[in-house]
């Protein structure tokens, strides 16, 4: 039956029935969802990993074990996996093994666009890359037999608009793949000197064995048009270049980004005038043309920037802009924002407040960079504000450390924050880490981490107790605050500034969007108390605003969280239901 | 037959993907080809939002640049201006009032430009306004804001009636069928 999916989900479908038994992934966008959805079969074992680099050895385990295993991440959590990835290439697999990577071109949710072909590259393994829906399942379905043809692991890559685009799909059945069994082999899993040097030229063979099979192989093809100009492209940028020249030009369409075959494309070079390379982000497989000698124009016409369209092609191409029609009048932007009643909007007011550096993290927390509370320093990487803020500390000294801190959520922490912290305490940093424990992985869309209490089934798992991780790790003073209580926040943070030894304060309150919380009554305005003073506003909160020199809120986004009352001066804002 | 264009724009958590969905799975069941293109992630939280629906007999880009749009469905005032060049000349946009203000009006470091639609309409732009909170909250729901935007698209797709109920019977979940089918029916009559 034909059906719409989004990418991922055809990834997820595609891996199904390819007979994957196990997946272990840790979430981000645009990745996410295809290891939502294989959560959804009941015959694979599916988690969620603490961090990319576990998830990748956790299917390392499984293929060693000798089932067909996968993992799936965003195209920066394959830096974290990339430990395990570059070995992994030398061992080989047992049951066949695919990590799915997500690139972010424009990053709609991302810290950089890096291409992760580069990957596939530099740790000489073989890359996949669907165009739509329906490759994405027909790719991945084939996945693990060219894992276990070439004894490799075979890196997946997708982008934001594969991954988030549904197309049409026709989904088969499921493959029952036997468990190989397990043979101890040293030389092959062993990874130390002795044995990784005679698996070395292994893996250059078989990159030469690849490459070969990619003269000829399901991923690549020709479409043969007019032949004055001849286009190579892959993923997305097919689509866009088939929209705007259709049949007008021909088409060499990589789906097997690498190991590139050398013949194919001096074969295609040869039937048409001008070679066009359209890939987005860097010069991959341009690159490959300029190996071989041949001519072809490709970044000194397209940007390594951001994503591509019909239009870029189109402008490319010198066909003439539509007519369109816009306002004059300035249209205010509309960033994204945290939401009313989020429980980090109080320890960020604080922190405003405070004027104190924030070395902050991944996650919705990000958001309180915005205005107006601006109340972040720096954003680099998951983990990163923890062992940032000690280095920060140690290059600007004691009254620094007074007036900075660390700001982390709590699956991030269980990511990559908990060895910044045993840094912190190993190494005397009289540094402050606000842990942000929302009891959710919040920006990727809900997903549970070691700290909820659930695994990715929902059904009940270990809780981390985060006071008594943070004391196992060396950390004397750790403390519990509700975001929610302003009093409460400015207090703690004060103290563990000035205490003279490091500390950890754990800002706790569950995500207001979880279904488990309830929302109060909506707050009101008392117009004949407010005197203007647009306190309130500061906050940032998108159910307050300023109307006609007033402050209003709105009923329907307002959840009762209180914040903004605590503000007040003037208690113009009532609990829901007191009256004016 | 000639690809056709529809956006779907708003404010990150009013219903847009519900709207892609259904649209999505009728379109597809009236035998075209569709691809439809969606937001996830950051943007989510409170920010401007788009859907691209494409649909015709093979359709390859998954998104709809300047001038291409036939529709433009907007959940809010200020993503209608927003999105405005997107529309094809000969395109139309089908605009609910609601006006939510963005965080630099909230904050008062901007004017929500409250006329923003009759300059539009100045212009030529084709703009069908609808109150579909209003019709929403009469239908019993006003989570029903996306069936009366569709309903108001319905009356310029070739796609019978019937077809559409059915669809929000397929999509809706069970308890909110019979409000979205009386939203459906407001939002077409009016």
């Amino acid at each position: 039956m034909k059906q719409l999916m989004i990418g991922n989900e055809a990834v997820a479908r595609g891996l199904y029935e390819g007979g994957l038994s196990l997946v272990s992934s840790y979430p981000g966008t645009p990745s996410t969802e295809i290891t939502e959805f294989l959560a959804l079969y009941d015959d694979i074992h599916s988690e969620w990993a603490p961090n990319e680099k576990v998830a990748a050895e956790v299917a390392f385990g499984a293929s060693l074990g000798g089932v067909r295993a996968a993992c799936a991440m965003k195209h920066v959590g394959l830096n974290v996996a990339a430990d395990p990835l570059f070995t992994l290439s030398y061992t080989g697999v047992t049951g066949g093994l695919v990590i799915c990577v997500a690139d972010d071109p424009a990053m709609h949710s991302s810290q950089n666009e890096q291409d992760s072909r580069h990957y596939a590259i530099a740790a000489k393994v073989p890359m996949l890359e669907p165009a739509d829906s329906a490759e994405a399942l027909d790719f991945s379905r084939r996945a693990f037999d060219l894992s276990e043809q070439f004894d490799t692991p075979v890196l997946f890559r997708m982008c934001t608009r594969v991954s988030h685009s549904q197309s049409v799909v026709e989904t088969g059945e499921r493959r029952t793949v036997e468990a190989k069994p397990y043979v101890k082999n040293g030389a092959k899993y062993i990874m130390m000197p002795g044995n990784a040097k005679k698996r070395h030229p292994i893996v250059e063979e078989r990159t030469k064995a690849l490459a070969a099979y990619a003269e000829n192989c399901p991923f690549n093809r020709v479409e043969m048009g007019d032949t004055d100009i001849g286009i190579i492209t892959s993923g997305t940028c097919y689509q866009y270049v088939k929209e705007v020249l259709g049949d007008s030009v021909s088409v060499l369409k990589i789906g097997m980004p690498h190991p590139l075959p050398e013949q194919l494309f001096r074969d295609f070079a040869a039937k048409v005038k001008t070679l066009y390379v359209i890939e987005e982000l860097d010069p991959v497989i341009e690159t490959h043309c300029r190996n071989l000698g041949l001519d072809v124009i490709g970044k000194q016409l397209f940007s390594p920037i951001g994503e591509y369209s019909q239009a870029t092609i189109a402008a490319a191409f010198g066909i003439e802009k539509k007519r369109t029609v816009s306002a004059d009048s300035p249209i205010p932007v509309r960033p994204p924002m945290m939401c009313a009643g989020c429980p980090h909007r109080g320890i960020y007011y604080t922190l405003a407040k405070n004027k104190v550096a924030v070395l902050g993290d991944i996650g919705c927390y990000t958001l309180g960079a915005q205005p107006p509370l601006s109340a972040v320093d720096s954003t680099l990487c998951m983990g990163a504000s923890i062992s940032g803020v000690h280095g920060f500390n140690l290059a600007r000294g004691e009254q620094a450390a007074a007036r900075s801190v660390a700001v982390i959520g709590d699956s991030t922490f269980m990511h990559s924050g908990m060895t910044g912290l045993v840094n912190i305490a190993y190494n005397a940093s009289n540094s402050t880490v606000i842990i942000l424990d929302n009891s959710i992985t919040g920006m990727t869309g809900h997903q549970q981490n070691p700290t909820t209490g659930y695994n990715i089934k929902g059904d009940p798992a270990a809780k981390v107790d985060l006071e008594a991780l943070c004391r196992a790790l060396g950390i004397n003073r750790v403390r519990v605050v509700d975001p929610y209580d302003l009093a409460a926040c400015d207090t703690a943070l004060k103290e563990e500034l000035a205490a003279d030894e490091p500390s950890v304060i754990i800002s706790r309150r569950p995500c207001v969007l979880l279904k488990s919380v309830k929302p109060q009554p909506p707050l009101t305005v008392s117009e004949n108390k407010c005197r203007s003073c647009k306190r309130c506003a500061t906050l940032g909160c998108p159910a307050i605003s300023i109307k006609g020199g007033k402050a209003v809120i709105d009923a329907t986004l307002c959840v009762g969280c209180e914040v903004c009352m605590q503000l007040c001066k003037f208690d113009a804002i009532l609990k829901g239901g007191d009256r004016a | 037959m000639k690809t056709t264009g529809i956006m779907i724009v708003g404010v990150g958590g009013q219903g847009s993907l519900l709207a892609s969905k259904l649209l999505g799975r009728l379109l597809l069941d009236e035998g075209h080809d569709v691809k439809v293109s969606e937001v996830h992630g950051m943007s989510q939280r409170g920010g401007s939002v788009v859907t691209y629906v494409r649909f015709g007999d093979r359709v390859y880009s998954p998104v709809i640049t300047e001038g291409e749009a036939d529709f433009i469905i907007s959940f809010e005032k200020l993503e209608a201006a927003r999105w405005a060049s997107c529309l094809a000349s000969d395109g139309r946009m089908i605009v609910n009032t609601q006006e939510i203000d963005p965080m630099p009006v909230l904050i008062g470091n901007a004017e929500y430009p409250a006329d923003i639609l009759d300059e539009l309409a100045g212009k030529g732009m084709h703009i069908d306004t609808v109150d579909a909170l209003s019709i929403a909250s009469e239908a019993g729901t006003a989570k029903a804001v996306n069936i009366v935007l569709l309903a108001r698209l319905a009356k310029h797709l070739d796609i019978p009636y019937e077809k559409w109920i059915d669809a929000i019977e397929k999509t809706v979940k069970p308890r909110f069928v019979a409000m979205n089918k009386k939203a459906f029916e407001l939002g077409y009559l009016c």
